[in-house]
Parts: C-alpha cells; sequence; structure tokens
C-alpha cells in the first residue's frame, strides 16, 4: 500500500490532470496566444486557483495608490520565464511581452476577504489587452466580464462608517479610458517613483529595482502637504488629465512633473464640467477649497459630476481632506 | 440590360460593405446594459450593430473602442430605438466613442446624467438622424452637451434633434473640418457652439429657445486654441429667450438671455443668409473675451468677421448683457440688432441694420471706459469686394456623405 500514493499521483499525470499536481506555472502559452478566455483559471495565475495563492514572479505595493472605493488591493506581476523587468530611463518600469500583470480588489470584510474581482493586464505581441474577471460565487474561479459589471458591497470605511455601493467593475473600453495612452492601452501604476518591490531584485535586470521617491498621501514624514497632496493627484487623476490621456481636451493636467500653475488647475475656468462645476469658477481657488471645483468633483459620487469618472462609487474623505488642506494653504490670489 | 446593372450594383455592394462585415442584433429589454455594451466591444471593423425597436434601460455609459462601426437603431422618435439613461449611476457621458470613422444613427439618447453623446479623438465621425434630449426641459441639472465630438478631424453632424443641455446642444471643440447642417437645436443654454475649432460649416440648422442660438467661441488654456475659419448660414435663429441656466463656472453662463450668433474671439467667421429674429439682447453679437487670462498663445479679439445677406427681425428690446438696461435706455428704449464691443479688427457689418458698438478696444476694460456708438452699415461696394464668392466650403471626405446617402 506504500507505493500506492505515488503510483496513483503518475497515473494521474499521465493522463492530463497535471495542473492538480504541485509546482504549478503560469500557463505562458495561454499569457502569449490570441484567445480571450472566458474563466481566469485558464492564466493558470493561482495555485489551485486560489488567490491566496499567487503564482507569480513577485508582489508590489505603491507609495500611494489609486483610490478605489477603500478596496485592499494585491498587485502580482508574472512575467515570462527566465526574463526581467526594466527600470526605463522615463521612470516607468517596462515589461517583456509576456507579461502579466494582476490586481485583486476585495475588502477585509466582505466575502471573508476574498476578492471580488481580479483585473490584468496581458502583454502580447500586439500590445496591452486589459481583461476584468469577477469572481463566481462559490468563488473557485472567475468569470471574463467584458461588458462590466456591478457589484453590491457592504463594508466598515477606516472612519467606523458602514458604506454600502454598487462597486463598477469597469467594462473593456473603461479599462481604456484610464489606461490610454495616445490610443494604446499602458500600465498606470508600475513607475518607478511609486513601486515598492522589496525582494524582487532577481526580477529586475542588473537588480536595479526602482528606487520609489514619490511622497506617501498618508505619511506626513514622506513629504509637505502640497507634495503628498500633488503626490494623491498624479496617481488618482494624472492617467487621464496628461496631454495624452482621456481627459486631454480640458487642459488640466494633474502630472506629478507639470509645474505651470495654471495647469494644475490654479485659475483656471473650466471647458466641458457641465454642472460638475458645482457653481464654482475654478479648478483650483487658491485658499478657498469651498469654491474649488477639484475638490467639488471629489466630493461628489453623482455621474456627470464625480472624478474620477470610472472606479470611484464613494468619497475618499481621507485624500479629499489631504487635498483640502492643500488648497486651503495656498495664499488667495490677489485681486 | 438588366443583367449587367444587377452585377454592377453587387460589386458596389461588395465595395461598400467589406468582406465579413456583419450586423449584430440588439434587442430593447431586459438586461440591455450588458448586451448592449458587449456587441459595442466585440463588433469588428465593418461591423453594423442594430439596435432594436423599444426602450434601453440603462444603469452606466456606453462606449465604443472600435474603428468603421455603424451602431444603428430603428429611428430617433418615440417607436424607435431609445436609449433611456435615467438611472445612470455612473460615467461621466450616454455613449463614448474613441474610435475612427464611426457611424451613429437613427436612436435616441435621454436624460444623460453628464453629456449624451460624446465623441473624442474620433476622426470622421458622423451623427445622423438622432435625438438626444432631457426630457424635463431647461434644468441646470442637466449634462453640459447633447452632442459633443472633441479633438477630431472630420466631423459631419446632420439631421439631430437636441433639448435641454445645460451647456450647448451641439457642441464641437477642439476639432477641424466639421459640418453642423440641416438640425433642430431647442431648449439649451447654447444651441450650436463651435470651439476652439477651425473650419466649419453651420448651415441649415434651426436654432430656437435657447438662450443663446449659435456660438462661435475660442478659449485660452486649452490645447487646441486659435479658434477660425467658421461660416454660418443659412440657419433659422429665432426666439433665443430661454433664461440662462448653465451651471456658475462655465463660460456659457455668461451668454446673456436673447442672443441670437455670438462670436467670441475668432478670426475670418462669415455669418450670412440667416434669418435672425426675437432676440431680447441682440440678433448677432460679437465679442473679446472678458475675463483675465495669462496664456500669451491665446487671443481674446474677435478679427475678421463679416455679416450679410441676413434677415433680422426684432431684437435689443430686453437687453440682458451687463448694462444693457442702461445702454437700451440711452438709445431711446431698446438696441440695434447687431452688437460689438469694439474689440478687435476688420469687422464688416453688411447686413442693412445698425450696429451698436460700445467702442472698447481692449474687452476686459470695464463699461465704465465705452464710449457707445452707433455704426451706419458699410458700404454694399466694400461688402461685395469682401464677401467674394461667399467663401470655401467644407469639404468632409466623400466616404463620408456616401455613407448616408
Amino acid at each position: 500500500m506504500r507505493l500506492a500514493v505515488p503510483l496513483i499521483l503518475a497515473a494521474l499525470a499521465i493522463t492530463g490532470v497535471a495542473r492538480a499536481v504541485p509546482s504549478p506555472s503560469v500557463h505562458q502559452a495561454v499569457v502569449d496566444g490570441e484567445s480571450i478566455p472566458t474563466k481566469l483559471s485558464a492564466f493558470g495565475l493561482f495555485a489551485d486557483n486560489d488567490p491566496a495563492r499567487p503564482v507569480a514572479s513577485f508582489a508590489y505595493t505603491l507609495r500611494t495608490p489609486l483610490f478605489s472605493d477603500y478596496a485592499d488591493k494585491r498587485r502580482l506581476v508574472a512575467l515570462p520565464p527566465g526574463q526581467r523587468a526594466v527600470v526605463g530611463d522615463d521612470g516607468n518600469v517596462q515589461f517583456p511581452v509576456g507579461t502579466v500583470l494582476v490586481k485583486s480588489f476585495g475588502w477585509a470584510d466582505v466575502n471573508g476577504g476574498r476578492p471580488i474581482e481580479t483585473r490584468l493586464l496581458v502583454y502580447r505581441s500586439a500590445g496591452w489587452v486589459a481583461l476584468p474577471y469577477v469572481w463566481d460565487a462559490d468563488g473557485r474561479d472567475a468569470t471574463l466580464k467584458v461588458a462590466g459589471a456591478r457589484v453590491p458591497v457592504s463594508f466598515r470605511a477606516p472612519n467606523g462608517q458602514m458604506r454600502t455601493i454598487s462597486y463598477a467593475v469597469p467594462n473593456k473600453n473603461q479599462c481604456k479610458e484610464c489606461h490610454g495612452r495616445s490610443g494604446a492601452i499602458a500600465p498606470i501604476g508600475p513607475k518607478a517613483r511609486n513601486m515598492i518591490t522589496e525582494g524582487a531584485d532577481r526580477h529586475f535586470s542588473g537588480g536595479a529595482v526602482p528606487k520609489p521617491t514619490l511622497p506617501r498621501w498618508d505619511d506626513a514624514s514622506s513629504g509637505t502637504i502640497a507634495e503628498r497632496a500633488r503626490a494623491y493627484l498624479d496617481v488618482n487623476c494624472a492617467h487621464c488629465h496628461n496631454p495624452q490621456g482621456s481627459a486631454s481636451n480640458s487642459g488640466l493636467f494633474l502630472g506629478w512633473d507639470v509645474s505651470d500653475a495654471k495647469m494644475i488647475g490654479v485659475g483656471k475656468r473650466p471647458v466641458a464640467a457641465g454642472h460638475g462645476s458645482g457653481g464654482r469658477d475654478f479648478a483650483v481657488a487658491p485658499g478657498d477649497p469651498d469654491a474649488s471645483i477639484l475638490l467639488y468633483r471629489m466630493e461628489s459620487v453623482e455621474p456627470g459630476v464625480a472624478m474620477p469618472e470610472v472606479g470611484r462609487g464613494t468619497v475618499h474623505r481621507e485624500g479629499a481632506a489631504l487635498v483640502r488642506e492643500w488648497i486651503a494653504q495656498m495664499p488667495r490670489a490677489a485681486h | 440590360m438588366r443583367v449587367p446593372y444587377f452585377y454592377a450594383a453587387m460589386m458596389l455592394a461588395a465595395i461598400a460593405s467589406p468582406l465579413g462585415a456583419k450586423t449584430i442584433p440588439v434587442a430593447a429589454g431586459e438586461g440591455a446594459q450588458e448586451r448592449l455594451q458587449e456587441a459595442l466591444i466585440l463588433a469588428e471593423p465593418g461591423d453594423t450593430v442594430e439596435l432594436g425597436a423599444g426602450i434601453f434601460k440603462l444603469t452606466d455609459g456606453l462606449s465604443l473602442d472600435v474603428p468603421r462601426i455603424t451602431v444603428r437603431g430603428a429611428g430617433a422618435d418615440e417607436a424607435g430605438s431609445v436609449l433611456d439613461f435615467t438611472g445612470q449611476m455612473g460615467a461621466g457621458e450616454g455613449l463614448l466613442v474613441t474610435s475612427d470613422d464611426v457611424l451613429l444613427r437613427d436612436f435616441a439618447v435621454l436624460n444623460t446624467k453628464g453629456d449624451g453623446i460624446k465623441s473624442k479623438g474620433a476622426d470622421r465621425i458622423i451623427y445622423h438622424q438622432l435625438r438626444v434630449e432631457w426630457t424635463a426641459g431647461p434644468k441646470e441639472s442637466n449634462g453640459a452637451y447633447g452632442i459633443y465630438p472633441v479633438e477630431s478631424a472630420d466631423v459631419l453632424i446632420d439631421s439631430v434633434y437636441v433639448r435641454g443641455a445645460s451647456d450647448a446642444g451641439i457642441y464641437v471643440g477642439q476639432s477641424r473640418n466639421i459640418i453642423v447642417r440641416d438640425s433642430i437645436a431647442m431648449e439649451n443654454v447654447a444651441g450650436i457652439e463651435i470651439e476652439n475649432s477651425y473650419d466649419a460649416d453651420v448651415t441649415g440648422n434651426i436654432a430656437t429657445r435657447n438662450t443663446g442660438g449659435i456660438l462661435v467661441f475660442d478659449l485660452p488654456n486649452l490645447p487646441q486654441m486659435g479658434g477660425r475659419n467658421v461660416r454660418v448660414f443659412g440657419n433659422i435663429v429665432t426666439g433665443n429667450m430661454t433664461p440662462n441656466f448653465a451651471p456658475k463656472g462655465n463660460i456659457v453662463a455668461s451668454v446673456p438671455t436673447g442672443t441670437g450668433i455670438l462670436v467670441m474671439a475668432n478670426r475670418d467667421v462669415r455669418i450670412f443668409d440667416n434669418v435672425i429674429d426675437d432676440h431680447g439682447t441682440a440678433n448677432i453679437m460679437i465679442i473679446g473675451y472678458r475675463y483675465p487670462f495669462d496664456d500669451p498663445k491665446y487671443n481674446p479679439l474677435p478679427r475678421g468677421v463679416i455679416t450679410y445677406g441676413n434677415q433680422h427681425g426684432r431684437a435689443g428690446f430686453a437687453p440682458a448683457m451687463d448694462g444693457g438696461k442702461e445702454l437700451a435706455t440711452a438709445a431711446g428704449g431698446s438696441l440695434p440688432p447687431v452688437f460689438w464691443d469694439g474689440s478687435g479688427e476688420d469687422m464688416v457689418f453688411g447686413d442693412a441694420v445698425d450696429v451698436l458698438t460700445l467702442g472698447l478696444t481692449d474687452p476686459q476694460a470695464g463699461l465704465a471706459a465705452a464710449k457707445p456708438a452707433p455704426i451706419a452699415p458699410a458700404d454694399a461696394v466694400v461688402v461685395k469686394a469682401r464677401v467674394g464668392d461667399g467663401g470655401k466650403p467644407i469639404i468632409l471626405p466623400e466616404a463620408m456623405e456616401a455613407r448616408i446617402r
């Protein structure tokens, strides 16, 4: 009888049930292929398809993350076998074709802490492809939702209040609204200045891992209020509000490197805000947060008013408070 | 003779619809959001997404990012294909198009929370026989723009109906080579607006019961500036007397109620052969940008605006601009149909009506600096010399016109 178990395992392997056997790896043929799998398991990104057991090259966090309705986000990078990432001269982390960026969204007090959604950015030879998967009710696999979905979610926010929202899973096009750069899809998060990749040296060319310098929005020791507010706006707004982004026509550019005060909204009148202006005259009215359109839109959840347009169904009180403080401490414009 | 004709028709059809192009039908009713959005994502270049008749109750914005798609409904009236966004929970517009060579036709978009239909960076877009409407009529909480192409080249808006926009019903921004024709804009703040754009013809439209009928604007601090070469001709612009209901902060909130055609900070604008009637402020108003700005690339002045051959009805009887009442009193009760703040240069007033100028060379100077004075119509010979052949028509790629013929 002692030999029976190895024999059975060997038999299983031969009959093609090898996936259940340990030492799992990402299904690179699926990553590199052209098909768009309807089930997340097809990529083999998790052992036994358990989101708590990733099969990735490395995990990373961000010094200042995008706010996503207080979701706890887990980020992974799965590089193709034997390949490495490179920190580019432009500060973006460059990945080889065959890479999958994985981001899972969940809340500690929802669904036992298991993710609701897992989004992939798959780098194929024709470019990046964005794919949103929603975890099935039984939690065993996740299903592609090209048209997006809404999932009712109730969770406790950091201030102790319960929030009930209709969590929006973006559709494939909405992925591009934020991830679009001059018409093509590109990763947003993996910028060297923001990316914490501890223990991942061997996955970067020459061991040159990112050395993040962006202030942490919620850590006063990491920068001044202005610096932290600008870091927050960079991460939460600048993927659209840049000259190549979805909000290029607004002329409001909120990237970390933008130095022109008018471009970041100081004394800038709206162009297409509609009732998103909230009856206010300027994107940023120095010294007067309650006269600033930027804050009005951050503090709203109404479609057509709320910014960002995609991915936020609840107000980020703490983020808005930081931006409020930043605007309040600006010297009022002399008229 | 019949057979060769038949083959010729077949060959033409084959050229018009590329090999493998298919029609994807989407019916109204249950699950419309997911079914329609999925069709818009899975469609391939050349395909037609065909909306059934009935009401599509939508909870989120829709978007299209595939080139060479036709989205075609069963009509824009109540019996046609109605995309109802009354219950919308997210997104900045009802439908967003970000791909080239898209034709949108024969459907209605109602009560979006933000803009109605927006197309951005979508070259050769065609909006045809559409209705975009906020059904409760003018309200500040309505979306900003009804039909909203921006940052695009070759834009055709033909036979659409837009009502209730809290900014502009039909708004073309930061684009070039544009035709807006045979459309109706009613009960918006601005009926039709061409902003920060080059080379546009606005013709054959009806703009009525808006706050301002047709606007040609240029604004500072935007990626594309220097608006120019716009012809506004053969339109009916009447009774644009709806009190301004734009949310404060937006530039159109400054449009005086009762303005027919308003040109601000643009170059080479021709306004001719329109019927313009029943405007309390003015039938035609030409002004500079009067807010402080610090953009060295921006020119705030109107230049080379020509008016001629327009039929003017009643105007100037309730001027709503700053100091309008005082001006009217001084002028004997009402103002002439054409109003110019006096800024800019090279104006030709060829209509046979009086013009009032404020005599302000600097549009930022307050009314205190104004030296109001009447201007008599330009000499017919001068007008004729300047008018020439009426200006150069906007020509769109023939394939665009063919798609709606």
